[in-house]
C-alpha cells in the first residue's frame, strides 16, 4: 500500500496523574474511513484533539505525507490539510447554509460579500456531495439534524483537506438521518479524502469504515478489518475482557428467550 | 408569497407593523383631520429623527442578543458636552459635533470592553452606564441646568433645515434609479451565474412600489416646507447600516455572533472585537442622537435624553420586528417601529391628550408587537424554522 497521509507514533499525554493516552499510533490513508472506537474515556477525545492541534501530544511522531510535522495549533491542522468536525456542529441557526458554509471565510468583491460566488459554489458543493437541502437560502434552524450535519461536514471541505475528522456524526440522529451521513462519509471517501470517524455506533462503524482502530485505556487495544471483524470481537477489545457487561447480557437474553441473539453478519 | 401561508409559518416580515401604522393613522386622521396634513406629517418626520438614530444602534446591540439601557443617558451627555463646548468654551460647531461623537464612540468602547473582555453582563454594564452617565450630564450643566444654543448656528440647523422641491426630487430619484439598478443589476448576475432569480414582473413591482412610497413622501412634505434635512440624515443613517449589515462581513460577524457566538468564535470571528464595536457604533449614534435633540431644542437640559428615551427607542426596534435573543431583524424595521412610536405622540398631542395616555397606548403596541412576533416564532418552530 502507498504511504499513510497521516501517520501517528508513539503519542503520549498526561493531564496531571492520568496518563491520557501512551504510547498510541494511528495510520490513515487516502480514501480510506477508519473508525476510532473505545469506552468513554479511552482516549478517543484526547486523541482527535492532539490531531486537531487543540491539545497537543507531550511526546509522540506526526507524520504528513510521510514527512515529520508539528501540529500546535488548530491553524496548523487547518493549514496542513486536516478539518474536524466537533459534535456539536458550531451552526448560527440564524443564518442560511451559505452563510453557514462560509462563515469566517467569506468570499468577497470590492469588500463586500459576493454572496453569487458564495450560493453558486455552496450549490455546486453540496450537489457534489449529494446532499439534498430544499433551499440554500434558508436559515439552517429549519433543517433536519442529518441536514446539519451534512452542512457542517460540507463546511469542512471548502478548504480542500485530505483529511476530515468527525465526532459522532450519527449520534442524536434517527435512522434515516443517519443513512444520508453515512452516505455523505461514502462519498468523501470516494473523492479520495481520509476520513476519521469518531463513533459509539458500532453499527454505523461496521456499515462505513474500512478498518476499525479500538482504544483502551489510552493504548491501542486491536485493529480489525471492518468487513471482517464480528461486532463481538470488536466489543471484546473495547472491553479488554472476553466475559464483559455485553456478552453476559447477551448470553442472559439467549438463555431467557431460548433463541439464537446472533448478530446478523 | 402567500401572507395567510406566511402568518402560519411565521415568515410574516414587516407586514403587520405596516398594517399597524395605517391603522394608528387611519384612527388619528378620523379622531382630528389635521393628522394626515403635510404640516403634521412634516413634523412627525423631525420629531422621529433623533430617537430613529438612537433606536438604530438599539438595532446593532440587539442583534448581537445583548441590551444598551444608556443609550438614553448617552444623548443627554452628547447634548450637554455639545452645549458646554459650544457655548462655554468657545468651540466651532463643527468641531464640538466631532468631539462628541468621539466621546460617544469612547463611552461605548469602555461599556463594550467591560462587558467583552471582564464578562460582565451588558444589562449591568449599560444600566450603571445610564445612572454614571446621567450624572456626568446633570454635572457638566451645573449652575443653570440648561444652555440655550444659538437659532442660527450649525447645529440648529441640523433639525431646522429643509430641502428646496428640487433639492427634495433629485434626492427621490437618486435614491430610486439607485434601487433600480441594484435590484436588475442583482437579477441579471444571478441569471448569468445560474441561479434563481425574482421574476422581471417582481422586480418591477418593487422599484414602482418604492418610487411611489419615495415619490408620495416627498410631494407631501415638499406642499408644506420642503424634504427635512434630519429625514434624509436618518434613512441615510438607516440604509448605511443596513448595507453594512447585510453586505459586508463585519454585518455578516455580527449576525454570526448573535446567532451562536461559540460558532462565530470557532470560525475565526474576533468576536471581543466584534462586541466591542457594536457598543461603539452604538454609543456613537446615541451621541449622535443627542446633538439631534439639542438642534431641535436648541438647547440641551437636564432632561435631555432623559425620562423614557432609552425604552421607547428599545421598543422601537422591538416593535419593528428585532429580536431580543439576537440574530434577527433589521435598521429597516426600527425605522419603521420610531415611525409608529412617533406617531402615536403627535396624534395624542394634537389630541390635546395627556402624556399619560400615550404612555399606556406605546405599551399596548409594544405588547401587541412583542406577542405576534412570540406568535409569528411558534409557527417557525412548528414550521422547523425556529
Amino acid at each position: 500500500m502507498n504511504q499513510p497521509v497521516l501517520a501517528l507514533s508513539g503519542i503520549s499525554k498526561r493531564f496531571g496523574a492520568v496518563q491520557a493516552l501512551s504510547d498510541v499510533a494511528l495510520d490513515v490513508y487516502r480514501g480510506e474511513v477508519v473508525a476510532l472506537v473505545g469506552d468513554n474515556g479511552a482516549g478517543k477525545s484526547t486523541l482527535i484533539k492532539v490531531i486537531a492541534g487543540v491539545g497537543p501530544a507531550d511526546t509522540g511522531e506526526i507524520r504528513w505525507e510521510g514527512k515529520p510535522v508539528n501540529i500546535a495549533k488548530p491553524a496548523d491542522a487547518t493549514h496542513l490539510g486536516i478539518a474536524t468536525v466537533y459534535q456539536d456542529l458550531a451552526l448560527a441557526d440564524n443564518l442560511d447554509v451559505v452563510g453557514n458554509l462560509y462563515l469566517g471565510q467569506e468570499r468577497t468583491q470590492a469588500g463586500l460579500l459576493d454572496e453569487i460566488r458564495m450560493e453558486k459554489q455552496a450549490t455546486e458543493l453540496l450537489t457534489s456531495l449529494s446532499v439534498r437541502i430544499p433551499s440554500v437560502r434558508i436559515p439552517v434552524a429549519g433543517l433536519s439534524g442529518g441536514q446539519r450535519q451534512s452542512v457542517a461536514i460540507a463546511r469542512s471541505l471548502l478548504g480542500d483537506p485530505k483529511v476530515v475528522l468527525l465526532d459522532e456524526p450519527t449520534a442524536a440522529l434517527g435512522v434515516a438521518q443517519t443513512a444520508e451521513v453515512l452516505d455523505l462519509i461514502d462519498t468523501l471517501k470516494k473523492r479520495g479524502l481520509a476520513v476519521i470517524l469518531i463513533s459509539h455506533n458500532l453499527a454505523d462503524v461496521k456499515a462505513v469504515a474500512d478498518r476499525v482502530e479500538v482504544l483502551r485505556l489510552g493504548k491501542n487495544a486491536g485493529s480489525f478489518r471492518a468487513g471482517e471483524a464480528s461486532q463481538e470481537e470488536i466489543v471484546q477489545a473495547i472491553t479488554g475482557a472476553l466475559d464483559n457487561a455485553v456478552s453476559r447480557r447477551k448470553a442472559r437474553h439467549t438463555e431467557a428467550d431460548g433463541g439464537d441473539a446472533s448478530e446478523p453478519a | 408569497m402567500n401572507p395567510l401561508k406566511n402568518l402560519r409559518s411565521g415568515e410574516l416580515g414587516a407586514w403587520p407593523v405596516i398594517i399597524g401604522l395605517f391603522v394608528i393613522w387611519a384612527v388619528f386622521q378620523l379622531l382630528n383631520d389635521r393628522f394626515l396634513t403635510a404640516q403634521n406629517l412634516s413634523n412627525l418626520a423631525l420629531q422621529v429623527a433623533a430617537l430613529g438614530t438612537i433606536s438604530i444602534g438599539i438595532v446593532l446591540v440587539l442583534l448581537l442578543g445583548e441590551i444598551d439601557l444608556s443609550v438614553g443617558s448617552v444623548a443627554g451627555l452628547g447634548a450637554a458636552t455639545l452645549a458646554v463646548l459650544t457655548i462655554r468654551h468657545g468651540w466651532g460647531d463643527i468641531a464640538a459635533i466631532i468631539a462628541v461623537l468621539v466621546l460617544g464612540a469612547l463611552i461605548g468602547v469602555l461599556q463594550g470592553t467591560i462587558f467583552a473582555k471582564l464578562g460582565v453582563p451588558a444589562f449591568v454594564v449599560t444600566l450603571a452606564g445610564s445612572i454614571g452617565w446621567l450624572g456626568l450630564q446633570l454635572f457638566l450643566l451645573r449652575p443653570e441646568g440648561t444652555i440655550n444654543l444659538p437659532y442660527d448656528g450649525t447645529i440648529a440647523k441640523i433639525t431646522h433645515t429643509n430641502l428646496s422641491p428640487a433639492a427634495g426630487w433629485i434626492i427621490a430619484i437618486l435614491a430610486i434609479v439607485i434601487y433600480a439598478a441594484a435590484v436588475f443589476f442583482n437579477r441579471s448576475r444571478r441569471l448569468a451565474a445560474g441561479l434563481p432569480a425574482i421574476s422581471l414582473t417582481q422586480a418591477l413591482i418593487r422599484v414602482v412600489g418604492l418610487a411611489i412610497l419615495i415619490g408620495a413622501a416627498v410631494a407631501v412634505l415638499n406642499s408644506w416646507q420642503g424634504v427635512p434635512l434630519a429625514l434624509i440624515i436618518l434613512v441615510g443613517i438607516t440604509a448605511l447600516v443596513d448595507f453594512v449589515l447585510k453586505r459586508t462581513r463585519y454585518g455578516r460577524s455580527i449576525f454570526a455572533v448573535g446567532g451562536n457566538a461559540e460558532a462565530a468564535r470557532r470560525a475565526g470571528i474576533n468576536i471581543t472585537a466584534i462586541r466591542i464595536s457594536v457598543f461603539a457604533l452604538a454609543s456613537l449614534l446615541a451621541a449622535f442622537g443627542g446633538i439631534m435633540l439639542a438642534s431641535r431644542g436648541y438647547s440641551a437640559g437636564q432632561s435631555t435624553g432623559a425620562n423614557d428615551t432609552t425604552l421607547i427607542a428599545i421598543a422601537a426596534a422591538v416593535i419593528g420586528g428585532v429580536s431580543l435573543f439576537g440574530g434577527r431583524g433589521s435598521t429597516y424595521g426600527a425605522l419603521l417601529g420610531t415611525v409608529v412610536l412617533g406617531s402615536i405622540t403627535s396624534g395624542m398631542f394634537l389630541l390635546q391628550l395627556d402624556s399619560s395616555i400615550r404612555l399606556m397606548i406605546t405599551a399596548a403596541v409594544l405588547l401587541a408587537a412583542v406577542i405576534l412576533d412570540a406568535l409569528s416564532r411558534r409557527g417557525r418552530k412548528a414550521h422547523g424554522r425556529a
